[in-house]
């Protein structure tokens, strides 16, 4: 297609409407008499009203449309990946973590940390256990692979700090054990599916 | 080492459709692996006998269904690794195995270098289709470093036949378990090894065998290293570390003469100290086996060291106005040539009592053999020899490599084997049956050897006088002997119904007494044993016998007589037919012979290496400079089998190294490894750089690190061996300057993991009349030590050790390794 075609080819009906502008003033006094006018038309007073009503609405009938961040927060998707919880069992209170290792293999920015020990009742302990906030990019990877659900993403996403690396022991990030019969169950990314019962072959046992 | 693949015959076999060349007489598993053919087997060692409790291995050879592991390859033998009825079996093995198996991988030690993870992925097992109740298995401690957890172990039983075949220790063994009994339509129903298999495993668990809850054993954790699963462990590692993080960093066994190969496993200390630390060592287990000390003495490192630079020039100024290095054998063949590099520049003198004398042994003995180095090794041994001998070796003590050698050999290689020592020892004679142990004198070696000759070497060979001389021990003694004797005797029956007599021939046995005419050894008798009775056992010993090997260990080379021990091995070995190998005492004791030109004595100021001395470099954290320890610094070694291996830094160390000094001193290369390729090649080294060493085992089990030390030949005549003194024997109380098994040095007893004390070892009869404490009197000083009963020791000479150089052993002893001593009780 030439460039001429390519000007005249058919773009289907054109239905634009013109606007009324009228004329352009061009002399002084004209565009003077138009600045009065439209200032002093009152239409800046129909812009208002609309914020006043919706401060009216807001402040007297309760019907407030934004959240009241930080007193007020959204709930959040469980699939959401925020900082670190480490659960308990809820029957013993005793944390899930059997310090097997692999959230500190797996992990992507190489940001958890650990220390096992064999200790008095034959099982092998957590003595530490780290994770580098500064450095984990949240991708969940240690919740998915744990397998007593034990690390999980919580729904803290307030991680602003003044240091640039921030450090998170064991400790805080395990559930209270007063607010044990808060936890609950996780069931984000990682967490058992549905129908998982479908899926798996049971082991006979003698008993 | 080219020589190990030309001697075999080679045969042609096919396994699943390929040809392969095989060595004749291996077992099909063995030919596999050298190929590179993958056959699946649990319980299987290479240089063990075939244990046949997993019966993975099953594979069709000419159309039959046979276990790789037991059964030979021969000329043309077609072989099928999978065929459906092997795959179920295999597939129903592993199932079993998977039965009741505790779902605790995650907290597991073994897991992520676990067989039966590995194999239950390999063999696809995503169900399982038994069960049987399980049994409540305890987990024991059975000695300080070995832990066992029962509820894991698969009874693979490879840690009994390590233990057996190899240490020799045999101090595992399969016991009850009392577990219920198999479902009887299980027999019908299941593929038939599989079920034999189960009926076994279900019935066993391991324990130890002298009945009691603790092995009384050599501690070495050769059963820790070749357990498949997580139920043998080091007490001291159990849920430290998982498998996947630590990093492998191959090495040389700091301690003994053997020099095995040895990976020490570092990650970082904590999270707060980043810095690396050992956790565990290990080891290539189907090709070499490891003592305590090269297994548990590991964290000798000279932790948190800077460079003090005042400290520095303190040491350079000592050097100056030295006259004497004295070190010990610690230390690798770069730092040996640098101190003999100085010694060449500025006349130090080189003081090392620990070399000195088996230096002066190897220089007798090639003068007299025409051969720089003696002619075997631990591996030739094991692979080749079916009779041998150890001459003044303890070999529980002095080379765990050599005990495990001369077990080896009477296990798999259906050998033999003679041991002369002075210190009776219990484990020794159970090696085998064919083990004969000579307890003698003290003093009496060149009797021994001179047996060696009578017994063993080619007569026409031998120079007269020495026949003449053997001959002299000989008399001829008539001793009366019962014979038992068949004699033909005439009856004459009556026969009751006829009333016939009869005269019947009958046979009869009967004993007469004779005299004949025994020949006596007095050779025999004074190594203290009786004469006609061994001469019996000798020949049966003998018979079917076609590869000698002698050992010969630091008791000769502590000899007053040491030359002319040295041109009897030599002798021997040239007129016997006989290979010898040299016990090194302690670490790089043949490198430090070869490469420094020692002295008798030492001199004026001495710069102490590891050793006492007015100035101390030490590796050991209490000298006047830091030095880098075995584990911190690269370099070769020279081991027992005569090759130069090298060794890598596992950890860190920040401060001066003795090439700094030197450098300082008379200029050297920049790192200690600069110094490998110029390495004597006059005394057998090679000029190879460092960085071109391999250090590794190639899947036919042939050793490939480092090179081989070139033996030099000149031609020479047959020795002249001196006559020996019977009574110049040792008498009355009398100590030997010998180590508990897993000490060696003040290195071995800084790791935390070796609990051998320093203390006087006895004899528990002898312990006991001694009481807790004695005080040792030499002719030169005392020694206060504490006594300790050794159950495997047995006579009354006690053992003093020496791996603590502060206390100077060697002086007490006056350059013997037997010493006549007052022993007062404190």
């Amino acid at each position: 297609m030439g460039l001429e075609q390519f000007k005249n080819r058919n773009i289907g009906t054109q239905t634009y409407r013109m606007l009324d502008l009228g004329q352009t003033p061009t002399r002084g006094s004209d565009k003077f008499k138009q600045v009065v006018k439209r200032t002093f038309k009152g239409e800046l007073f129909v812009g208002l009203w609309v914020t006043l009503r919706a401060m009216i609405n807001s402040l007297f009938r309760g019907e407030l449309h934004t959240v009241k961040y930080p007193l007020e927060k959204l709930p959040i998707s469980p699939r959401y990946r925020a900082i670190h919880d480490m659960l308990r069992l809820l029957e013993s209170g005793h944390y899930r973590c059997i310090g097997c290792g692999l959230c500190e293999k797996i992990c992507i920015a190489n940001c958890i940390s650990m220390n096992t020990r064999y200790d008095e009742n034959q099982r092998k302990e957590v003595s530490e256990y780290t994770i580098n906030f500064g450095r984990c990019i949240f991708c969940g990877y240690c919740a998915e692979v744990c397998p007593e659900l034990a690390i999980v993403h919580g729904s803290r996403y307030e991680n602003a700090s003044e240091q640039r690396a921030s450090f998170s022991l064991f400790e805080d990030m395990l559930t209270p054990i007063d607010k044990l019969s808060l936890q609950e169950e996780y069931d984000g990314f990682g967490a058992v599916t549905p129908y998982a019962d479908d899926h798996i072959k049971k082991t006979p046992l003698a008993y | 080492m080219s020589d190990g693949k030309t001697v075999e015959n080679l045969i042609t076999i096919t396994i699943d459709g390929k040809e392969y060349k095989a060595k004749e007489g291996e077992y099909i598993l063995n030919a596999a692996r050298a190929n590179d053919v993958f056959i699946p087997a649990i319980c299987y060692l290479t240089r063990c006998s075939p244990t046949l409790a997993c019966r993975l291995c099953l594979v069709e050879a000419d159309g039959k269904q046979v276990y790789a592991c037991n059964s030979k390859v021969k000329e043309g033998l077609e072989i099928v690794t999978q065929t459906p009825n092997i795959l179920e079996e295999r597939r129903a093995i592993m199932e079993v195995y998977d039965v009741n198996h505790p779902l605790q991988c995650g907290v597991c030690d073994k897991s992520g270098e676990c067989e039966l993870q590995n194999y239950t992925l390999e063999l696809a097992v995503d169900s399982q289709s038994y069960m049987i109740p399980d049994t409540k298995r305890e987990t024991v401690n059975w000695s300080s470093v070995l832990h066992y957890d029962a509820a894991l172990c698969i009874v693979c039983e490879r840690c009994t036949t390590v233990c057996k075949d190899m240490i020799g220790d045999a101090a595992l063994t399969t016991v009850k378990r009392g577990g219920a009994e198999l479902d009887k339509t299980y027999k019908d129903t299941m593929p038939k090894d599989a079920y034999a298999m189960w009926n076994k495993l279900q019935k066993s668990v391991i324990a130890p065998s002298n009945g009691t809850e603790h092995t009384n054993c050599s501690d070495c954790g050769e059963c820790i290293a070749v357990c498949p699963v997580g139920a043998l462990s080091s007490r001291d590692f159990v849920y430290t570390s998982n498998a996947w993080e630590l990093k492998r960093i191959p090495a040389v066994s700091a301690h003994s003469s053997d020099g095995f190969q040895i990976y020490y496993e570092v990650k970082p200390t904590s999270i707060e100290d980043r810095s690396e630390k050992i956790y565990r060592v290990t080891n290539e287990w189907n090709y070499v086996s490891l003592d305590g000390s090269a297994r548990f003495a590991y964290d000798f490192e000279n932790r948190n060291v800077t460079k003090n630079q005042e400290a520095f020039a303190h040491a350079i100024e000592a050097f100056k106005k030295a006259k004497t290095v004295r070190f010990n054998s610690v230390i690798t063949n770069e730092e040996a040539l640098m101190l003999q590099t100085l010694k060449e520049k500025t006349g130090l003198k080189l003081y090392n009592p620990e070399v000195r004398a088996f230096q002066k042994f190897l220089a007798h003995y090639a003068e007299a053999s025409g051969q720089s180095l003696y002619s075997t090794d631990m591996d030739k041994i094991m692979k080749k020899s079916d009779f041998v001998i150890s001459v003044g070796i303890a070999l529980r003590n002095d080379s765990p490599g050599l005990k495990y050698a001369f077990n080896n050999v009477q296990k798999l290689n259906k050998g033999a084997g003679l041991y002369f020592h002075p210190v009776g020892d219990t484990l020794v004679p159970t090696f085998g049956k064919s083990v004969e142990c000579f307890t003698h004198k003290a003093g009496l070696e060149e009797a021994a050897l001179y047996l060696i000759l009578d017994l063993f070497a080619d007569k026409e060979k031998l120079p007269k006088e020495v026949k003449t001389y053997i001959n002299s021990f000989k008399r001829i003694s008539k001793e009366i002997i019962k014979e038992k004797v068949i004699k033909e005797v005439v009856e004459t029956v009556t026969d009751e119904e006829t009333g016939e007599s009869k005269e019947v021939k009958k046979k009869v046995p009967e004993t007469v007494e004779k005299e004949i005419e025994v020949e006596q050894n007095g050779l025999i008798e004074l190594l203290g044993k009786e004469s006609s009775a061994f001469t019996d056992t000798f020949t049966k010993m003998i018979s079917k016998k076609e590869t000698f090997s002698l050992m010969v260990g630091e008791d000769l080379y502590y000899h007053p007589k040491a030359e002319n021990l040295a041109k009897l091995v030599a002798l021997i070995e040239k007129t016997c037919a006989m290979d010898v190998v040299m016990v090194p005492p302690k670490s790089n004791a043949l490198g430090v012979a070869l490469i420094c030109d020692l002295d008798d004595e030492a001199e004026g100021y001495t710069i102490g290496y590891n050793e006492n001395g007015d100035f101390k470099l030490s590796a050991l954290g209490e000298g006047d400079l830091d030095m880098p320890a075995m584990n911190q610094q690269e370099g070769t070694l020279t081991n027992m089998s005569k090759r130069v291996v090298p060794t890598n830094a596992a950890l860190e160390y920040g401060g001066y190294e003795l090439n700094d000094l030197v450098r300082e001193l008379i200029g050297a290369p920049k790192e200690t490894i600069g110094w490998t390729a110029k390495l004597p090649i006059s005394k057998g080294f090679k000029a190879v750089e460092f960085d071109t060493l391999a250090n590794g085992y190639t899947n036919d089990g042939v050793e490939n690190r480092g090179y081989l030390l070139d033996i030099l030949v000149k031609e020479t005549q047959i020795p002249d061996v001196e006559k020996f003194d019977e009574e110049d024997t040792m008498e009355g109380e009398t100590a030997y300057r010998c180590n508990p098994a897993r000490q060696y040095s003040d290195f071995t007893d800084k790791a935390h993991e070796i609990f051998e004390p320093f203390a006087l070892y006895a004899s528990r009869a002898k312990a006991e009349s001694l009481g807790e404490k004695v005080e040792v009197v030499f002719k030169s000083g005392s020694i206060m030590l504490d006594v300790i009963a050794d159950d495997k020791i047995l006579g009354d000479i006690v053992k003093v050790p020496d791996f603590k150089s502060a206390q100077n052993v060697y002086e007490l002893f006056d350059g013997l390794r037997y010493q006549n001593v007052t022993i007062r009780k404190v």
